[in-house]
């Protein structure tokens, strides 16, 4: 059953990321698109962290910064490929995600909340403090992977938000495979054990400490990959990445979604990407109506968007 | 030799001391029942076993290795299992998921395995299913595998957590009330599964109130009063033990079938 449900949602949302284009008005939309499946991307590893494991992070966009900042210096410093240091700076996620994550995620429900968010804030000040190297809070220029050029050289033209969108895509589908994976695996299992009750997760053998890191480890590089692919995709990056509304709005999208779903958690980001553009036209109520939704989605849909409509449509199939 | 060794234990919580001295010994294939009235400590003793409190006094010893202050999930690999008087169910799991979280240490592998969902995870969660499938027969809640557990019935959630409790394998089993909630059929059903557990050679340390289902399947029995061992022996003997009868069968023994708590 669960082997199925994993094949439905990768053919759900590659046929999504596959046929959208098609009703694209215009190029633009392959940025907007592009930009839904980084958010998706990071929200997808907040699914393992939050959904699985039951443990929260509001310092997941210190992470998202590590991976922007990497595929922005690591080229310029270390003469790295971009993509190089896309994996460097996902490497140095997973390396801080273990060296904080053992003391932190001691800690329970709001004790955690506040300590990750210390962390994320701790990352975004050194972003904009390290004027030297990161060029503050201006932000500074990512230079361009040249993947481009490769597929132009094999001739095959596509403009630079057709590139990302396609290239966004293909990673977000990697990494809903691999969520999909682990949730019906013994780690999967032993993190949503422990989610449901630490004390029994422990009597069956389960080291609870160990699997709530690798969570926490994971959904970091999550977050860092999908940093880097918003780096190299707007060619610019500023610290607002690592800021605190960023690990908010991740959080969001994750609960807006569906936090126990990886197709609900993408739903989720697509929403929360695509509704203050479409909210443009309350011009200074925006925010307010963005806020209202948020608020209403959470009173009649605690589950959250996707899942909640799934429900309701099986009730009526009944 | 024995399989459990309890020797001295103690542990107090704010100056009361809720279990003093205790010490007992389990061998395998014998089921050994600890009763008590409510408050007894019956049930942190168990915690204390079971790695979840720590003693303050006393050790435990699991054949022959001394394992006092030991994590819960090392004592899951050395061969202890248990079930909770209050359920630890994973309630938003299905039944399935339940017990195969309890093959947690057979079927675990690398992490990386389980993300690309290599071939060897798949053995692995194949045979772990196939002896889940085989644990829930013989509860009697194959039909509801696919279920999500928190809609299950009490009694049945009492069933899901010993199928849980056996996917370890283990050498010894404490179950917690297993029959508390239960009504006459399901007590009698998990009176003959701990008796068919014990004859595999399992240790069995039981707490019960269940007095007829203690007294029937014992092979010996500690008594409890006030966190301290008052009586210790085989069914007949214990039953017959004044200080027993004056603590607990005695002046406040009124509901001789079933008591909950």
């Amino acid at each position: 059953m669960a082997g199925r449900r994993k094949w439905i949602s990768l053919a759900v949302l590659s046929a999504l990321i596959v046929l959208l284009p098609l009703v694209f008005p215009s190029g633009y939309y392959y940025r907007v698109g592009a930009l839904v499946f980084v958010n998706a991307l990071s929200v997808v590893g907040l699914v393992i962290l939050i959904g699985y494991a039951g443990q929260i992070s509001l310092g997941h966009a210190g992470f998202a910064g590590i991976g922007a900042y990497a595929c922005a210096l690591a080229p310029e410093h270390l003469g790295l490929h971009p993509l190089l240091a896309l994996v460097l700076g996902a490497a140095i996620s997973a390396a801080m995600a273990a060296l904080i994550g053992r003391p932190i995620l001691r800690l329970k429900g709001y004790y955690l909340a506040v300590a990750t968010l210390g962390f994320g804030i701790l990352v975004s000040m050194v972003l904009t403090n390290e004027r030297a190297l990161t060029g503050g809070p201006d932000g500074m220029v990512v230079s361009d992977p040249g993947l481009r050029s490769l597929l132009r050289d094999m001739g095959w033209r596509v403009s630079g938000g057709e590139f990302w969108y396609g290239a966004s895509g293909f990673v977000l589908l990697v990494g809903a495979w691999l969520a999909l994976n682990l949730y019906d695996s013994p780690t999967g299992r032993a993190m949503r054990a422990l989610h449901g009750s630490e004390v029994a997760a422990a009597t069956v053998g389960i080291d609870v400490p160990r699997q709530k890191l690798r969570a926490f480890v994971i959904s970091a590089v999550y977050a860092s990959v999908a940093g880097s692919l918003l780096a190299l995709q707007n060619g610019y990056i500023t610290p607002d990445v690592a800021g605190f509304m960023h690990s908010v709005e991740m959080v969001t999208m994750a609960v807006l979604g569906g936090v126990g779903s990886v197709l609900g958690a993408t739903f989720g980001a697509a929403i929360l990407t695509l509704l203050p553009q479409v909210l443009t036209v309350f011009a200074e109520y925006e925010q307010l109506v963005l806020g209202l939704v948020m608020v209403l989605v959470m009173i009649f849909m605690p589950q959250g968007l996707l899942p909640s409509i799934a429900q309701r449509l099986k009730g009526r199939n009944k | 030799m024995s399989l459990l060794d309890v020797n001295g234990l103690g542990i107090s919580f704010g100056g009361l001391k809720a279990v003093d001295d205790v010490s007992f010994a389990v061998k395998p294939g014998e089921i050994v029942s600890v009763i008590g009235p409510n408050g007894a400590g019956k049930t942190t003793l168990f915690n204390m076993i079971s790695g979840i409190y720590l003693p303050g006094r006393g050790s435990v010893s699991l054949i022959g290795t001394d394992v006092t202050g030991t994590a819960p999930n090392r004592l899951a690999e050395m061969g202890l299992s248990r079930t909770f008087q209050n359920l630890q169910i994973f309630q938003e799991m299905t039944v399935l998921d339940n017990v195969l979280a309890g093959y947690h240490l057979s079927e675990r592998g690398s992490v990386l395995a389980d993300l690309l969902s290599l071939p060897g995870m798949r053995r692995r969660a194949s045979q772990a299913r196939a002896g889940a499938m085989k644990l829930l027969n013989r509860v009697r809640l194959d039909e509801k595998a696919d279920e999500i557990a928190g809609n299950l019935s009490y009694g049945a959630l009492k069933r899901l957590e010993i199928a849980r409790a056996l996917a370890l394998d283990p050498k010894i089993l404490l179950l917690d009330e297993p029959a508390a909630g239960c009504n006459a059929v399901e007590t009698e059903e998990i009176d003959h599964l701990i008796a068919e557990l014990a004859a595999q050679g399992i240790a069995i340390l039981l707490v019960e109130h269940d007095m007829k289902l203690v007294m029937r399947i014992s092979n010996h029995i500690v008594v409890l009063d006030h966190g301290q061992k008052i009586a210790e022996g085989d069914p007949a003997t214990v039953s017959r033990d004044p200080a027993v009868i004056a603590a607990y069968l005695g002046t406040e023994y009124k509901e001789p079938a079933h008591v909950d708590g």
